[in-house]
This record gives structure tokens, C-alpha cells and sequence, in this order.
């Protein structure tokens, strides 16, 4: 089989996150066995979202039984269990398994969440684990980030001056007051939970900026050291890019991180008509 | 000369041949050693495709044609400047799950 690569003459600095069907190596992490909790074994079923584009066939659900005494409490332990010791052709994202990459991002159980900080719930007999709801598919439960990442940088996530700092090569300041603005904001790590939780962004996936680009474009609003902050809100005045939002609160809801978009977005909204009534 | 007299082709047809067209004008951007071995390798993909895949399987052709967009635009990248490919032959002794 033949795959296409690329050769550069300087490489991007910006990197993509070009994580696919990485073959790893066997992990000690996720072997926290305990010996003696091994008399009875708590069995539980987990229904996988498979596909595979090299041998293509309809995207199906596979079972796949674990037990819980053998396994760590969250369920990015049980996949990573699974892929070492039954089935290693799963594919799935992973990195800091503490809840700061926003690798781990998927739908289990019908809600978006980081498996690293989801808890195996040991209510049911199963749980269903699937990709992150209206993205495109890669492999199994890596999705297609491209377009959500463009929405990212469209906002300009980098800050932007009109004068030169007051002392040259030192920071521009900010007093505690205005720091404590970005609170709320700061904190998101992009995972794309609240994105692909709101309905809103499952119809306009390409025109609406969606919750995740829309509360970092709030967080550079805010932020007292930029300087183009009316630019910035002209640029999102849209009746797509912004107004798509009908504070559904799915995002709310969805963030791992405790966060709330559609409060920032709400934000954006007021500064919007307030920019409107100076005018 | 508008009228053409080809046979009508369905939406996912023409954007396969929009992607093999974009292709083909990305490598008039390289050089014309690198020119000729880019069309000659989009090309003999593009047939191999076609030979295999199966033309009901929509799900395979959408991810093919997201697959081939993300490699055009590196590939429409100025810094790009040959492409190259790998053979990998897959032994038949490892078992493929469906």
C-alpha cells in the first residue's frame, strides 16, 4: 500500500494534532492490579464505536468485557486496558490522562466528556463509548479536529497592540482586577466537548464558530491589554459566526472543565449591543 | 462550449474530480521533475481508488476525499517541495478484524 508523505524544507511550528493509529507500547500505568480485590470479579460490558478506513465496511459497536477489579476507576483506564490486553488495533487519543490535553474527548454514554475524568459508572452493566457526535471520523474514536481548529485561529487567539509596552522589552502589566476577568476562560483546554454537544454547531458546523472559539474570542475581548478590542468585536458580529448561539446551555453542560461558554458568549452579546448604543 | 457530452456524474463524482484537477495545479507550482513525479503518483492513487473501492461505499469516499484535501493543502504549501511515497506490503499472516 502506498501513503503519501510530504517533505518540507522548514517544518511549520505550528503543530497539527496528527495523532493517528500510534502504536504503543505497552503501559504500566494502567496495570494498577490489586491482588487480593480479585475474589470477586465486578464484570462490565463496553460498547465501542469501531471503524476502521482500511478495511472498509459499516461503522459497528463491539463489546468488550472488563473487570473492574482489574482496573483503574476512570474510563480512558479501561480503554487503555483494553488496547493492551485484548484488542490493540483500538484507536483512541491520550495523553496526560489528568484532565489538561483535551485529547481524550468522547461521547460516553450519550455525553460528551474527557475519559480521563469520567468515572466508570458502576450502576449499569455497560457503557457506550463513541466518538465526539457530528465530527468526521478518522479511526474509531479519533475525529477529524481540522475544521475546529480553523475556527480557533479565526478568532486571532494572540495578543494584539496598537502602541509599543511602555517599557520596551518588559510585559505590559495588568492589575489584579483586570486579571481576575479572564478567570472562567483561561481554564479551556479545547477539547471540543462543548462544540460538538451543541445543536446549534451540528446544523452550521462550518458558519457558526461554535462555543470553545467563541468563549477564547470573549477571553481576548476581555483581556485589558489588548487593544483591538472593537475590531475583534466587529469581526464576530455575525449573524452566523455568533448570533447561531440560542443559549441551548448543552455546552455548559458538556465542559469537563467546569466552564460555561454560553455565559462568555452571553458576554459577547451585551458588548455588542452596548457598542451598538454608544454609536 | 458549455454542452458536454459525457455522462452525468453525481455530486461526490464531481468533487473527486475537482480534488484530482486541484491536484494536478498545485503540482504546476513545484519544480518539473517534482511536477512530473507528484502527477504520476496523484494520478496512479486516484486509479488505484478507483479500481478498488467500492462506488456504493460513501462512507470510505467522504473520508478519502477529507484524507486527499488535508494532503492538498500541504501540498499547495509553498514550503512543500516534492512528495514522496512509501511502499508498505502488509504480510497476509496478520489477521484483519472487520
Amino acid at each position: 500500500m502506498a501513503i503519501g508523505m510530504f517533505r518540507r524544507v522548514i517544518p511549520r511550528a505550528s503543530t497539527w494534532r496528527f495523532v493517528l493509529a500510534r502504536a504503543h507500547a505497552t503501559e504500566a500505568e494502567a496495570q494498577q492490579v490489586e491482588p487480593k480485590a480479585r475474589a470477586a470479579a465486578a464484570l462490565k460490558t463496553f460498547s465501542i464505536y469501531r471503524w476502521n478506513p482500511d478495511s472498509p465496511s459499516k461503522p459497528e459497536l463491539q463489546n468488550y468485557e472488563i473487570n473492574l477489579k482489574e482496573c483503574g476507576p476512570m474510563v480512558l483506564d479501561a480503554l487503555i486496558k483494553i488496547k493492551n490486553e485484548v484488542d490493540p488495533t483500538l484507536t483512541f487519543r491520550r495523553s496526560c490522562r489528568e484532565g489538561i490535553c483535551g485529547s481524550c474527548a468522547m461521547n460516553i454514554d450519550g455525553c460528551n466528556g474527557l475519559a480521563c475524568l469520567t468515572k466508570i459508572s458502576s450502576e449499569s452493566s455497560s457503557t457506550m463509548i463513541t466518538p465526539l457526535p457530528h465530527m468526521f471520523v478518522i479511526k474509531d474514536l479519533v475525529v477529524d479536529m481540522t475544521n475546529f481548529y480553523n475556527q480557533y485561529k479565526s478568532i486571532e487567539p494572540w495578543l494584539k497592540r496598537k502602541s509599543p509596552p511602555s517599557a520596551p522589552g518588559k510585559e505590559i502589566l495588568q492589575s489584579k482586577k483586570d486579571r481576575a476577568k479572564l478567570d472562567g476562560m483561561y481554564e479551556c483546554i479545547l477539547c471540543a466537548c462543548c462544540s460538538t454537544s451543541c445543536p446549534s454547531y451540528w446544523w452550521n458546523p462550518e458558519s457558526y464558530l461554535g462555543p470553545a472559539a467563541l468563549l477564547h474570542a470573549n477571553r481576548w475581548i476581555s483581556d485589558s491589554r489588548d487593544e483591538y478590542t472593537k475590531e475583534r468585536l466587529d469581526a464576530i458580529n455575525d449573524e452566523f459566526k455568533l448570533y447561531r448561539c440560542h443559549t441551548i446551555l448543552n455546552c455548559a453542560r458538556a465542559c469537563p472543565k467546569g466552564l460555561n461558554p454560553g455565559k462568555q458568549i452571553t458576554h459577547i452579546k451585551q458588548l455588542q449591543i452596548a457598542k451598538r448604543l454608544t454609536l | 462550449m458549455g454542452a458536454s457530452t459525457g455522462p452525468r456524474l453525481s455530486g461526490m463524482q464531481k468533487q473527486v474530480l475537482g480534488l484530482y484537477r486541484e491536484f494536478l495545479r498545485a503540482a504546476r507550482s513545484k519544480s518539473a521533475e517534482d511536477r512530473r513525479k507528484i502527477e504520476s503518483f496523484v494520478s496512479a492513487e486516484f486509479r488505484r481508488n478507483s479500481k478498488q473501492v467500492d462506488r456504493k461505499n460513501f462512507i470510505y469516499i467522504e473520508y478519502l476525499l477529507r484524507l486527499g484535501k488535508k494532503q492538498l493543502a500541504q501540498l499547495q504549501s509553498p514550503d512543500t517541495v516534492r512528495l514522496s511515497s512509501l511502499d508498505i506490503s502488509v504480510s497476509e499472516t496478520i489477521n484483519h478484524k472487520p
